[in-house]
């Protein structure tokens, strides 16, 4: 288990590799569907400082106020590829250096995270409370008004949040990997 | 009934969103034993089973997309079904108050999340009398990843040599799992409807995903269709999340419906591993919670 300081540099990211499992420490943000469009149509300085170096959790979580601070309740990883019109243009505009989802991008964010040194980290999808239990404060909110608790813009102080890279600063993905493997099985299957 | 239904119907909210049936629980034991070790896709299935021991115990979400809830409510030919979708629409407010379920209904125009988990055709309701006093629930939920992996087809298609015949159902489903690769979050359980119009299609599917995961299809022909494209799946190598692995499905549930001469279709609802189900039966003023479905069983 690799540790991950965030926000990290480039060369800590090109040190990763498909299959490393990491321990993320430092604060992430949450950005969906919603928020992907935003960022590209309206590119928000909001959420600027923390992007920087950082990383953007696809997730749509549980948060419930308790004593007025805010509480991840469950919070794991949503399906990536529906960001992928947006991701490469979104790691080059705010300087992003990871970004942690489930079942994978495509080739355009792959290509994006070579050039400009970034990596895609899998967490385990339905893994919610265990995952919710890595977060431990909630310093912000942002757009929560506009875009309701699955889609806001949620700041989660993580201690050990893990993942394992799946796509890689050199080009590799074990997604592709995969898709490509279980195509030629499922031709033999067909009896092809 | 006034207070009894709306109470039962958010117990099976809370139940199906942190409290998952033993028999999903078993069949993903059963799968973290086939995975190698050290592989991704055994360190995957590990923390799955211990998020739902943590989910059931601390009475959270295992998963935070709560997914649309769908209900199947047999009643009495004397109640009144516009109760009984109040009733679940109540109820479904209280969830989200609650935390167990997210605020998950966006209008689709405006992109407003409504907060509360209900909107236009938000929940689903299927209702049905039955000639009894008593009233059967099942409830679903069924999150947006597995939603959007599930998929239809019409038969024939030449591009994987797929006839209208049972044989074309097997090329059309095994393409629909491949496809979907880690996407729904795999392993996944297939409800399959073989004919139907395409809004039966998938409504039908969907209610396959209600059966006990190691019952048997009573028909033969379905038994074994389900058999061989469970065995199958498992040999594409898409594994747990799509990291790879043995076990790409958990089961595979089929069902039939007549069909125009004109129509085929082979409809799939993917279900990501974390099979919500909750059952309840309510007799006399008075609920009854199962794990297992009401609705296939003494109809």
């Amino acid at each position: 288990m690799k540790r991950i300081d965030v926000p990290m540099d480039e060369k800590t990211v090109r040190g990763l590799a498909v299959g490393d499992e990491v321990s993320l420490h430092g604060v992430i943000v949450t950005a969906r569907d919603a928020g992907h469009k935003i960022m590209i149509e309206k590119r928000p300085d909001i959420v600027r400082p923390h992007l920087a170096g950082g990383v953007i959790y696809h997730c749509g979580p549980i948060m419930l106020e308790r004593d007025g601070a805010w509480c991840a309740i469950s919070a794991g990883p949503t399906t990536s590829i529906r960001e992928e019109p947006y991701e490469a243009s979104v790691i080059a505009e705010y300087g992003v250096r990871a970004v942690i989802g489930k079942g994978g991008m495509g080739e355009k964010t792959l290509a994006a995270l070579k050039t400009l040194g970034a990596v895609y980290l899998h967490a385990v999808g339905g893994a919610a409370v265990y995952l919710a239990g890595f977060v431990r404060s909630v310093p912000g909110v942002y757009m929560l008004e506009e875009l309701g608790v699955p889609e806001a813009f949620w700041l989660f102080e993580v201690d050990g949040f893990p993942a394992v890279v799946t796509m890689d600063a050199s080009g590799r993905s074990l997604h592709a990997d995969v898709a490509g493997r279980s195509a030629k099985v499922f031709d033999s299957l067909l009896g092809n | 009934m006034k207070k009894i239904l709306p109470e039962t119907c958010l117990e099976m909210l809370r139940l199906a969103a942190t409290d998952l049936p033993p028999d999903v629980e078993q069949v993903m034991r059963d799968a973290a034993r086939r995975e190698a070790g050290g592989t991704a896709a055994s360190a995957a299935l590990g923390i799955l089973i211990e998020n739902i021991a943590m989910a059931r115990a601390q009475s959270r979400p295992m998963c935070q997309d709560t997914g649309t809830n769908t209900w199947w409510i047999r009643h009495p030919e004397n109640m009144s079904g516009r109760v009984i979708r109040s009733a679940v629409v109540a109820a479904t407010r209280k969830a989200v108050k609650a935390g167990f379920l997210r605020p998950n209904s966006v209008d689709s125009v405006t992109g407003q999340n409504s907060g509360d988990g209900t909107g236009l055709l938000h929940p689903v309701v299927h209702l049905e009398q039955w000639a009894r006093a008593d009233l059967a629930l099942d409830l679903l939920l069924k999150g947006g990843g597995c939603e959007n992996v599930s998929a239809q087809m019409a038969l024939p298609d030449v591009s994987i040599s797929a006839g209208r015949d049972l044989e074309g159902v097997r090329r059309a489903v095994l393409l629909i799992v491949q496809k979907a690769q880690g996407k729904g979050c795999s392993p996944g359980v297939l409800g399959i409807c073989i004919g139907g119009d395409r809004a039966t299609g998938f409504a039908a599917a969907k209610e396959q995903l209600l059966r006990p995961l190691r019952d048997r299809n009573p028909d033969p022909l379905l038994a074994d269709l389900e058999k061989r494209i469970l065995a199958e799946a498992n040999t594409l190598g898409v594994g747990p999340m799509g990291f790879g692995g043995a076990t790409t499905l958990l089961g595979v549930k089929a069902v039939k419906a007549h069909r125009l001469p004109a129509s085929f279709f082979v409809t799939v609802a993917y279900s990501c591993w974390s099979l919500r189900r909750a059952h309840a039966r309510i007799s006399r003023g008075r609920a009854a919670f199962a794990r297992e479905p009401f609705v296939h069983k003494g109809r």
